[in-house]
């Protein structure tokens, strides 16, 4: 059968969750993406730990990120194995000013290694570049050098004055395997591994059942529960 | 840990991370502490390691039964009534964004020594084994009766009125016999002993309408169960209340609930050398079985016995499902509280492929626990492990309200989660001085809104 050009634009949904040692930049870098904002004295971002956007590959192809932010549980060793699960890309970010950032980073990428799907796509950003000149305490070179050993992709960037921010998902959507990807007009699940079954009902794949459907005249009031 | 916080909530059982959630969401400052180093209490779903770590120390977990990291062992044996509370819970926190349910495949019942689906259409009931011709038409006017019940027209009433005549008068009006009578009490309305036949029918009723209302949702059981185990739902309750603020502290290690000499009322949490301050802690019997300042805090209220199997095959007879819910009546071995079998599957990400974990249980009634079990187990074929625990159930001995301590239950017998909603609700109303828990859906964004 001849291959026949695809007639309708298709929207595929991964999950990306971040990871890295707490003040590394890592909502901010979240809140770059989504938002194009920066906040100097920002707290953390209550309520907005789940969040999507979008990238354009090309006419008939958009990426939708489903990002998934740490809300602080990297602290304290409390960050629960549903964060991990079926993401299909990481973001470990490291503060280029601060050297203990890397190791713990390092120590985030094992951790994945370990965890996560062995085809999770994992990204380091050496992030806070706009105090390159000034501050700069872990040099280039050296996470380039261990990126390239474990097979990472790898950009310096700046939540701040917005540098490689969008160049860096924009990397990783083009890496994503997109025959993977779930369809994100057909609603329904999360993750990306899970594809949704065509004309499931709104229901996701495998035989799931989606809570939210069929029930939509009770969740709308209140109820005692 | 130094700080002041509004609240210290120790464990990260399902009970726990609610209130925590809910909390969060109300803007209070919560510190959020477990002495082990996973979520989920009680309620934890354990790998192969963790599960090996915490029953059979020193022992290597077998090789032979797939990766360790694709086990998700539940610690108890509960589902979530799809019609239930808890899924509503869910639904209006939006924790479900972090979830995926599948359905629990089937629902069997034994009696007289056999066992067989439990009804879920007209059709099955017509061919159900577990009644006789006749006794199918007084089943299927009982069923008619609750169906149509309307509080608001005696009409439907037949001369019955749910909040006083028990139970036993209303199986007696239909012609019931015993062992109906035991499969919808037991089976449907999911009671663990007999004693709801001298109780008002109400509390039947209603059980009764909420297994159906369950039953029609999905269609093959009244239970949906999310996949990679119980644990995903205090993992999931946690991270809402992590975005909104609360901070988690797993692998703590609490030493001692710090109390005002004088008037015993709550302080603080010390751990080592460090100590958290805050109006209230809120946690789970565990943290405090050696009893605060010399008082007790928690008593017992009953045992159970629970075994964990690992079978490489389904339950025999049940149509090779992939998960089920099989229930012993009490009568039906001579006992005074059912026999539970909770199974599930590698489909429900909790096991390697071609798995299956049966988990068998009961209330113990004697001085061999386990082999009061012997009747469940017996139906499960070869087993290939399995890990014995028998624990108790625990209650808070007072409110709470003096000292602003407030202890949660453990999780009870039961196969569901509506037990632990109304725990829930309880503790929520204690600690807010008598406050009702009602959920709203946030249009805006995660997490609920709370009324009142
Ligand atoms: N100069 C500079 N500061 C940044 C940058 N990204 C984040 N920050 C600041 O670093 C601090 C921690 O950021 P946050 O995003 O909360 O880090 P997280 O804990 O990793 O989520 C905040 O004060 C931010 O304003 C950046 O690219 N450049
Ligand atoms: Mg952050």
């Amino acid at each position: 059968m001849a291959a026949t050009p695809r007639q309708n634009p298709r929207m595929l949904q991964f999950k990306l969750v971040l990871l890295g040692e707490s003040a590394v930049g890592k909502s901010s870098l979240v809140l770059r993406f989504v938002k194009d904002q920066f906040d100097d004295y920002r707290e953390s971002t209550i309520g907005a730990a789940f969040l999507t956007q979008t990238v354009s590959l090309d006419p008939q192809t958009t990426v939708k990120f489903e990002i998934w932010d740490t809300a602080g549980q990297e602290r304290y060793k409390s960050l629960a194995p549903m964060y991990y699960r079926n993401a299909n890309c990481a973001v470990v970010v490291y503060d280029i000013t601060q050297p203990s950032s890397l190791d713990k980073a390092k120590a985030w990428i094992r951790e994945l290694q370990r965890q996560a799907d062995p085809n999770i796509i994992i990204a380091l950003a050496g992030n806070k570049a706009d105090l390159a000149s000034t501050r700069r305490a872990i040099p280039t070179e050296e996470a380039e050098k261990y990126a390239a050993e474990e097979n990472l992709l790898f950009l310096e960037t700046s939540a701040k004055n917005s540098l490689n921010v969008s160049e860096l998902f924009t990397m990783i959507a083009r890496k994503l395997p997109l025959e993977q990807g779930s369809d994100s007009q057909r609603g329904g699940g999360r993750g990306g591994s899970s594809l949704v079954s065509p004309g499931g009902g709104g229901q996701p794949g495998r035989g799931g059942v989606d809570l939210r459907g069929g029930q939509q005249q009770q969740s709308q009031d209140a109820c005692n529960c | 840990m130094d700080e002041t916080y509004d609240a210290i909530i120790l464990g990260t059982g399902v009970t726990e991370c609610v209130l925590s959630a809910l909390l969060s969401i109300q803007g209070k400052k919560i510190l959020h502490m477990d002495a082990n180093s996973w979520y989920g209490g009680e309620c934890a779903s354990l790998n192969l390691t963790q599960l090996y770590n915490k029953f059979r120390p020193g022992q290597e977990p077998p090789t032979d039964i797939g990766r360790d990291r694709d086990y998700a062992i539940d610690l108890i044996p509960k589902f979530m009534m799809a019609n239930g509370e808890l899924t509503k819970m869910l639904v209006h926190t939006d924790v479900t964004r972090y979830l995926e349910f599948k359905q629990i495949a089937a629902s069997y019942v034994y009696r007289d020594g056999k066992i067989a689906k439990v009804p879920s259409t007209e059709m099955e009931a017509v061919r159900s084994p577990l009644m006789g011709l006749f006794e199918k038409r007084r089943a299927k006017k009982f069923f008619e009766f609750l169906q149509n019940w309307n509080d608001q027209d005696p009409a439907t009433h037949q001369g019955l009125d749910l909040d006083s005549v028990s139970m036993e008068k209303v199986f007696a009006h239909f012609g019931l016999e015993p062992g109906t009578r035991d499969f919808i009490g037991h089976a449907m309305a999911l009671h663990l002993d007999d004693s709801f036949m001298q109780r008002p029918a109400r509390e039947t009723y209603e059980r009764i309408i909420l297994y159906t209302s369950s039953m029609a949702r999905y269609g093959k059981s009244p239970y949906i169960y999310p996949l990679y185990g119980l644990g995903e739902l205090p993992q999931g309750f946690a991270r809402l209340s992590a975005i909104y603020g609360g901070t988690y502290m797993l692998d703590k290690q609490i030493d001692e609930i710090v109390v005002n000499a004088e008037t015993g009322a709550f302080e603080g949490v010390r751990s080592g050398d460090e100590v958290a301050k805050a109006s209230m802690v809120i946690g789970d019997p565990s943290y405090f079985r050696k009893g605060v300042n010399g008082k007790d805090k928690v008593r017992e209220t009953a045992k159970v016995v629970r075994a964990i199997c690992i079978l490489k095959h389904p339950i025999p007879n049940t149509d090779n499902s992939d998960s089920v819910q099989l229930i012993i009546p009490q009568n039906q071995v001579g006992r005074k509280h059912d026999i539970y079998i909770a199974e599930v599957s590698g489909n429900h990400n909790v096991c390697a492929k071609d798995i299956y974990i049966a988990q068998v249980s009961t209330i113990v009634e004697t001085d061999k626990p386990e082999l009061e079990l012997r009747p469940g187990l017996d139906l499960l074929g070869p087993i290939y492990d399995k890990f014995v625990t028998v624990s108790s159930l625990e209650e808070p001995i007072d409110s709470g309200r003096d000292d602003k301590i407030f202890i949660t239950r453990s999780y009870d017998a039961t196969s569901h989660f509506e037990t632990v909603v109304e725990d829930i609700h309880d503790v929520w109303a204690r600690v807010t001085g008598g406050e009702k828990l009602v959920l709203k859906k946030r249009e805006d964004g995660e997490g609920a809104q709370i009324q009142g």
